[in-house]
């Protein structure tokens, strides 16, 4: 699991290459647990290179979701794969949390 | 290929156990999707083990069995801990409260119940046993 940050504005965007499991989530969990990522007006997860999540990886995203909508800071997707998008899906997390098809749509948002 | 896997209690084994499935799988052609929701719930059920009957201990070790018979995909997952692994205690994961908590863990066995067709726990005074089933057509 590689984690490549790019920032620009008030915009920070994480691209997400490899496996999100329950040995490779430490890493993502490490970067979005930083108090300066709440800083940003909004946080970018682009997941197009995303090919794995377990639970362990939604639990990441679980975790730091509301400590993110207490400081204002907007959490949103962006190209992630079909069989990614079924694992959110099937737990209802696509109802609760922000994701779109691309990263026009993200920025927009 | 052969169609059972023996692994040591290291979380860093469960790509193994992923790429294990997905070439014994192949043959059969999945969808994407149909062959990730195979993958989660055995990755959820091996990382349970590891990590909650076997506190990731690398000595000890756990024996996966595939099989498929008439478009029945099974998958017998054992290990030997004295320590029972029973999650007869779930509860569908209320969401909206997990994330007001700021909760990790909890929504494992509901992608395990959703994704497949039937699952089966067994609990000896020293082993675990877990018997996953999914259609694959």
């Amino acid at each position: 699991m590689k984690v490549t940050q790019q920032a620009s504005d008030n915009i920070l965007t994480l691209i997400l290459d490899g496996e999100l499991d329950a040995s490779s989530s430490v890493l993502l969990d490490t970067e979005l647990a930083k108090p300066e990522i709440l800083n940003y007006q909004k946080v970018l997860i682009d997941c197009q290179r995303l090919n794995y999540i377990s639970s362990a990886g939604l639990g990441v995203f679980i975790s730091h979701l509301q400590r993110f909508q207490d400081a204002g800071v907007k959490l949103v997707f962006f190209n992630m794969q079909d069989k990614v998008h079924n694992v959110f899906e099937i737990l209802g997390l696509d109802a609760l949390m922000t994701i779109v098809p691309s990263v026009t749509e993200a920025t927009a948002i | 290929m052969g169609n059972a896997i023996t692994i040591s209690c290291n979380l860093r084994n469960l790509k193994v156990v992923r790429d294990f499935v997905t070439v014994f799988l192949a043959t059969y052609q999945l969808s994407d999707v149909l062959l990730n929701q195979v993958l989660v719930a055995v990755d959820e059920i091996v990382a349970n083990l590891i990590i909650h009957a076997n506190s990731e201990d690398d000595s000890q070790f756990l024996k996966l069995k595939l099989g498929v018979e008439d478009q029945m995909f099974s998958i017998e997952i054992e290990d030997a801990s004295n320590q029972a692994y029973t999650p007869s205690n779930f509860r569908d994961p209320d969401l909206r409260e997990y994330i007001r908590q700021g909760k990790k863990g909890g929504v494992g066995m509901a992608l395990v119940n959703r994704f497949m067709d039937h699952v089966e726990f067994e609990t000896g005074s020293n082993h675990n046993v877990c018997r996953l089933y999914k259609r694959l057509n």
